[in-house]
């Protein structure tokens, strides 16, 4: 072929583009067909799509604006990661089923169905790209609460069988087991003792009547022990009467960030009957972020009634009882930088209890420039720091975490919340980051003031 | 019947109807959707004080957003009350009003029109710049948002026909073209036929989208 123009010649031996449309990655739960799959993504869509999902689904104005306020987006500037974006099958299933004008979208088409293909490449946006933080609900000019979107969506999308398998294997595993990494009752049983004997501490285990059923974990349970010493020295440091329980001690709740509804009721009823089987006036939740979403804020609706007990964070507990005086605390003559945990802090209201800890520590709390209800994600929430394919992305989310915290120059760094404390473990490693999380409960069992 | 009159009548009382009857099938339809009861144990009860909070918060970013969304808030400032103030503020349009309704309201001084006429078209243009360069906004955008686009600024330009007619006519003025005006008119009931099927409909579901937002958020005790 010959070259019409010397000056300006055409290569046409180069590869035309340089960017090549990566391969969709997604994960499949057993064999069946696609239209099955379909079928029960689009049943369990419809089935969440209640008056505030459609409020919102109706609402939108594609501005834009909760890209700004999105990790994953400003981080990486791939226009894919804007929130409302993930939620498109989601949006397309309403638009085509239920909303006001569902019978004309269908007769003109104008909005497609949603197909199979759709779904699979959405896992990455609904589990890998979205740590259900809620900071992209903070922005939006409409009140939009996409983070509550999201998690109705992964309903569908568990239903169809496209669930990253990470995710699906421990959430599984908690259903099966009662745990997601192994905690099983036994195992607990036997670390609980292991714990007493070595650190020589009360943790009383089965008492029949108590005043306050304490949880974990089962990060803490298996990766940070500490946490149940240090809980137990509180307690026992503010004289209650409590128990832990081999029916009811693990706190997770991996059915509510897999997208399983079913899971997350069987995970919640055990909580709830092992505190009603005491007696327990009051469910202390471990350092966990959406233990605290699925047990305060879903716990009483998957029991159908108000829960006959009281649910408060450990942090909420901690900061109460400074409040009313029975715990005692010496000062922490340091400079600390506060990580706020996006369940507890943005999406479950408790930004102050951490800082009344903190003031009675006597710390010089140093914020970051973004913090309670509108810090950054440390990039491993929602189930993401499960999902070993979205490492690279949780890793740049992670930097603004690690440039803020730094920025503070703060002597220590603490949070309330075990998988943020994992994903924090791991970032530090991964970048040889200098400073180490700790344990806002740690800290406060370690200053004890007799 | 000549075209001013089918604008002034039947097509205008028809757009007004289907605008009216539109908003509340979409509305209705909205809350007709089931709501399950929230047992949790509310942190606050002032839910419907959170909801107003929160229609009232979200007008405009909280401070650690408004480095990136600056420019593109202020714009939607200018057309937003751009809009109002021409739709609202200028004489014409309350004679109008005043001729239908019986309702009047003192008219803007004119500076102010001709200000607000260019704020309008100006962050309108800037708008539809946005939407066809930002990648972000190309990939949310579809046909409501250019459609939307189109009749909002149709009945803007459709108007300045007319003033711009005026103006080229010797003083004494004598009455308005009929057909520049009837024009006028019926790009107006475009947007309100339009306003309930699509995205223009904001102007109203803002309030039911922050209200919610707004009372679960004070229910939990979250700040909006």
């Amino acid at each position: 072929m010959s070259d019409i123009d010397a000056t300006h010649p055409v290569d046409l031996e180069s590869k035309r583009f340089s960017i090549r449309k990566p391969e969709v990655r997604y994960d499949k739960q057993g064999e069946r067909p696609d239209s099955d799959r379909l079928a029960a993504a689009m049943q369990a869509f419809v089935q969440d799509m209640g008056r505030a999902a459609a409020t919102y689904l109706e609402s939108c104005i594609h501005c834009g604006n909760c890209a700004e306020a999105c990790h994953f987006y400003v981080q990486t500037g791939d226009p894919k990661y804007t929130p409302i974006w993930k939620l498109e099958p989601f949006k397309q299933a309403y638009k085509r089923t239920v909303g006001p004008f569902a019978w004309l979208y269908r007769a003109l088409n104008l909005k497609h169905a949603v197909t199979v293909e759709q779904l699979q490449e959405w896992q990455h946006l609904l589990y890998d790209s979205c740590t259900v933080c809620g900071r992209c609900s903070m922005i939006c000019p409409m009140g939009i609460d996409i983070a509550s979107l999201v998690s109705q969506a992964r309903h569908g999308m568990f239903a169809a069988g496209l669930v990253p398998h990470e995710l699906w294997a421990v959430a599984e595993r908690a259903e099966r087991e009662g745990s997601p990494l192994g905690a099983t009752p036994k195992v607990f049983a036997d670390r609980v003792e292991w714990l007493a004997d070595d650190f020589e501490v009360e943790l009383p285990l089965d008492r029949p009547e108590a005043e306050v059923l304490v949880t974990f974990s089962s990060i803490e349970i298996m990766k940070y022990p500490a946490s149940l010493v240090a809980t137990a020295r509180i307690l026992q440091h503010a004289g209650y009467s409590w128990t832990l329980s081999t029916k009811g001690y693990e706190a997770t709740n991996f059915g509510l960030l897999s997208g399983n509804a079913a899971w997350q009721r069987d995970m919640t009823m055990k909580l709830v009957d092992a505190a009603i089987a005491c007696g327990a006036k009051v469910l202390v939740l471990p350092e966990c972020g959406h233990a605290y979403t699925a047990l305060r804020w879903m716990g009483a609706n998957a029991y159908g009634k108000p829960l006959p007990f009281r649910v408060l964070h450990i942090s909420e507990f901690l900061a109460e009882n400074v409040q009313n005086g029975r715990l005692r605390l010496q000062k922490v003559p340091k400079s600390l930088a506060f990580h706020d945990p996006c369940q507890v802090s943005r999406r479950g209201g408790a930004v102050a209890a951490p800082r009344v800890v903190l003031a009675a520590l006597g710390v010089e709390l140093r914020e970051t420039r973004d913090h309670g209800s509108l810090g950054w994600c440390c990039g491993g929430g929602g189930g993401v720091v499960t999902i070993h394919r979205a490492d690279p992305l949780r890793y740049k989310a992670f930097e603004i975490k690690m440039s803020q915290l730094d920025a503070t120059g703060a002597e220590l760094t603490v949070t309330s919340c075990g998988n943020c404390r994992q994903t924090f473990d791991d970032g530090q490693a991964h970048f040889g980051w200098a400073r180490t999380m700790g344990s806002l409960l740690e800290l406060v069992a370690a200053n004890l003031r007799d | 019947m000549d075209l001013l009159d089918f604008a002034r009548g039947p097509a205008l009382w028809t757009s007004i109807a289907v605008c009216i009857l539109g908003l509340a099938w979409r509305l209705s339809a909205i809350l007709r959707r089931p709501a399950r009861p929230d047992w949790s144990e509310p942190r606050s009860t002032a839910t419907s004080a959170g909801a107003l909070r929160m229609i009232v918060r979200r007008t405009w970013h909280h401070e650690t957003f408004r480095e990136r969304t600056f420019l593109s808030s202020l714009n939607a400032y200018a057309y937003h009350v751009g809009l109002a103030l021409v739709f609202f503020g200028f004489l014409p349009h309350i004679e109008f009003v005043r001729r239908l309704t019986g309702l009047a309201w003192p008219a803007v001084p004119g500076w102010l029109f001709v200000l607000a006429v260019a704020a309008t078209f100006v962050g309108l243009g800037w708008a539809l710049i946005a939407r066809l360069t930002n990648p972000v906004l190309k990939l949310l955008s579809g046909f409501d948002d250019y459609f939307s686009w189109g009749v909002t600024i149709l009945p803007l330009i459709t108007g300045m026909a007319v003033i711009s007619l005026a103006l080229d006519q010797p003083y004494p003025a004598r009455p308005l073209a009929p057909v520049p005006v009837a024009i006028h008119l019926l790009s107006l009931e475009l947007l309100l036929v339009w306003l309930p099927f699509g995205k223009l409909s904001h102007a109203f579901l803002v309030f039911l989208s922050r209200g919610y937002t707004g009372a679960a958020f004070a229910r939990k005790g979250a700040e909006p």
